[in-house]
């Protein structure tokens, strides 16, 4: 009987272990570490340099970055502001709807969640599948995103790919060669796109650290509580045969 | 202190009946002494019912209902309100836990019997409380207006469109507009957070109060009221709930909350199966997703929605889907009457019922597994043999109930 009910406990939960990620491009592993605040620094300072132009994180506030280790407004305003907003400000785009849409056919998106809709992995792979193709309007085309209304921004530091398709008995495999060397190094450019994705997820979820603690000392404390709730019910239930 | 208490007891007393209630429902209800794990989740679904009740409250404080505003609100509960990350994720969780437990209190039924003569009217309460339960869990899944919300939702209220003639005007006046709009959001929003919590209250209670009429059931499916002792008139068997099983469903409250706590604070997303992933992306009118799907607690019945694949006597396979679909809830009704076995409890049932149980729960699943999937000709061909396990289940269980072989049941109740 006990066996029966540890079967049906586990098929309930059986259907969670079969999610499977969209079909396409085998995606690589973001080397995702939201407790290191010297990686987050740099991946914060890089989506103001870079991202902010055109996408918001309009969801996060400039002060939050607290959670990284930037703790002083003054510090916060000095390393991501470069406009005129205030510590408390969200992190919008400079760039209008319409104008957005205008220039790339399609809004930029905010990003203030997207990693927790792609996946980090996805962002991971995504920023380091460009590659040159000339039919396309921004004139760059993407290994993850077919199409991707967005150019290379970050092409200067990678340099430029370029499609190689090969025939591997009946299958187009597709895989990108780096013709033209950017300013960083292969090795360089993945750390630096893996720390631009790392703040990434941790803007989809700044509470997630702190998060996890509390839920440690909450887990603790349940423990604890199911052992004298155990030892009451015996207790009441001793004289029950 | 005492004669004080006392006192101020009568004056309520004479007022008010507390003391009676307070018997009546706690310290003299007897229940069956033999309950073991599967009554725990009876108790746990008024939990996860007052759960929501009250972190419902909080987010009402400062989401807003409006088709611009509605996800960013959300984030800004997420993020910018204290502890807004702890409710949300409680209420989020707990509409999913809500399933998992209803689903599992229900199992409990049909595994003893629970639903037979003299339990009728509580199953079907039961019932109404879980068609209740479902337009909650669809009211509020709409309310994030991310592009899940607005595409899941799209396709249930589409579902109106495919009843014959009024089906058009009647999509309309549910929306209150041609398609799903700020309006719809806004009506939603009023159905989830007053119409239909007063309702589950409401049937709730009075769940609870035709249960204390007829008395619980228990593992063995015998009624303990058949055997009282002559004397103090209290069945043999039974126990008072206070404190017998107040302190046992404690303990189970306990065991619950390490579950739903676990979820809450390391996987609040459940694999992307409490809160889908591609509701992080607001709703947009003009993209539909490759791939929508509901809910997981919805899957099954999505399944055989999409099972139905030809138009059949005349009527479009579209309008037999959504006849399936609500047949596949609705049919839980009538297990009261299609039960014609001399015993309840599965533990002297015979193994044609055992094996017919097995079947439903794997199809059930199944089907469950199938509604989180694109569909392919393959997936389509199993939706359509695994409803037809699902169905057949109820549907021959008049026969296969009667001919089974049953153990005799015991005079009292067993451990």
């Amino acid at each position: 009987m006990n066996k029966i009910k540890i079967f049906l406990l586990v098929l309930c939960f059986a259907p969670m272990a079969l999610y499977a990620a969209e079909p396409g491009m085998p995606l690589d592993k973001a080397p995702i570490d939201t407790s290191d605040n010297e990686s987050l620094q740099r991946g914060a300072q890089a989506f103001v340099n870079y991202c902010l132009t055109c996408h918001g994180a309009s969801f996060m506030r400039y002060n939050r970055h607290r959670d990284i280790g930037w703790d002083n407004e003054a510090v916060v305003l000095n390393k991501l502001v470069m406009t005129g907003q205030k510590a408390g400000d969200l992190m919008v785009s400079a760039m209008r709807k319409n104008e957005g849409e205008e220039w790339f056919g399609v809004a930029p998106p905010d990003l203030s969640v997207i990693a927790r809709s792609r996946g980090a992995d996805w962002l991971y792979t995504y920023l380091r599948a460009f590659y040159r193709d000339d039919t396309t309007v921004p004139g760059w085309n993407n290994l993850v995103f077919d199409r991707a209304a967005m150019p290379h921004v970050l092409y200067e530091f990678q340099g430029e790919q370029r499609l190689v398709v090969k025939n591997v008995e009946g299958k187009e495999v597709k895989s990108l060669d780096l013709v033209k060397p950017g300013s960083m190094t292969v090795s360089e450019y993945d750390k630096y796109v893996a720390d631009l994705v790392n703040y990434l997820v941790y803007i989809g979820e700044p509470i997630a650290n702190e998060r996890k603690r509390i839920g440690m000392l909450v887990m603790i404390f349940l423990l604890g509580m199911l052992g004298l709730t155990y030892l009451l019910y015996r207790e009441y239930w001793r004289d029950i045969h | 202190m005492s004669k004080q208490k006392n006192s101020f007891l009568e004056w309520i007393d004479q007022r008010f009946p507390m003391t009676v209630t307070w018997r009546e429902h706690l310290s003299e209800y007897y229940a069956p002494k033999n309950f073991n794990f599967w009554y725990f989740f009876g108790s746990l679904a008024l939990l996860v019912l007052v759960n929501q009740l009250i972190t419902g409250i909080f987010l009402t404080m400062s989401y807003k209902p409006d088709a611009s505003l509605a996800f960013a609100s959300v984030e800004y509960i997420m993020r910018d309100v204290d502890y807004g990350w702890l409710i949300r994720y409680m209420h989020s969780t707990g509409a999913s836990m809500f399933f998992v437990v209803v689903y599992l209190h229900m199992f409990r039924g049909m595994i003893y019997g629970s639903y037979r003569k003299p339990r009728e009217l509580l199953w079907l309460i039961g019932m109404a409380i879980f068609f209740v339960l479902m337009s909650l869990a669809f009211t509020g899944y709409i309310l994030p207006w991310g592009q899940m919300s607005y595409w899941g939702a799209q396709v249930i209220v589409s579902m109106f469109e495919a009843i014959p003639f009024i089906g058009e005007t009647l999509h309309n006046w549910i929306l209150g507009d041609f398609m799903l709009s700020d309006a719809a959001l806004n009506r939603f929003f009023a159905y989830h957070v007053v119409t239909l919590p007063v309702l589950i209250v409401v049937l709730v209670f009075v769940h609870i109060i035709a249960l204390h009429e007829v008395g619980s059931n228990n593992p063995d499916g015998i009624e303990i009221k058949e055997n009282k002792n002559p004397e103090t008139k209290i069945p043999v068997d039974g126990i008072p709930f206070h404190p017998y099983y107040t302190v046992k469903d404690i303990f189970g409250v306990v065991g619950f909350l390490i579950v739903f706590c676990g979820i809450i604070f390391f996987a609040p997303e459940m694999g992307g199966y409490f809160l889908e992933y591609n509701n992080f992306i607001p709703a947009n009118t003009l993209q539909t997703p490759d791939h929508i799907a509901p809910v997981w607690y919805f899957t099954p019945y999505y399944s055989m929605l999409r099972a139905v694949t030809v138009n059949f006597l005349w009527i479009d396979a579209k309008l037999w889907g959504v006849f399936l679909m609500v047949a596949g809830v609705a049919v839980f009704c009538f297990l009261p009457w299609l039960d014609r076995s001399p015993v309840k409890s599965i533990r002297y049932k015979g193994p044609i019922f055992k094996f017919a149980l097995a079947t439903f729960v794997i199809s059930f699943f199944v089907l469950g597994w199938l509604g989180t999937q694109s569909p392919t000709p393959l997936y389509t061909l199993l939706a359509q043999i695994f409803s037809v396990i699902y169905f057949a289940f109820f549907i021959l269980m008049p026969w296969y109930s009667k001919i089974d072989k049953t153990k005799p049941e015991p005079k009292r109740v067993t451990k």
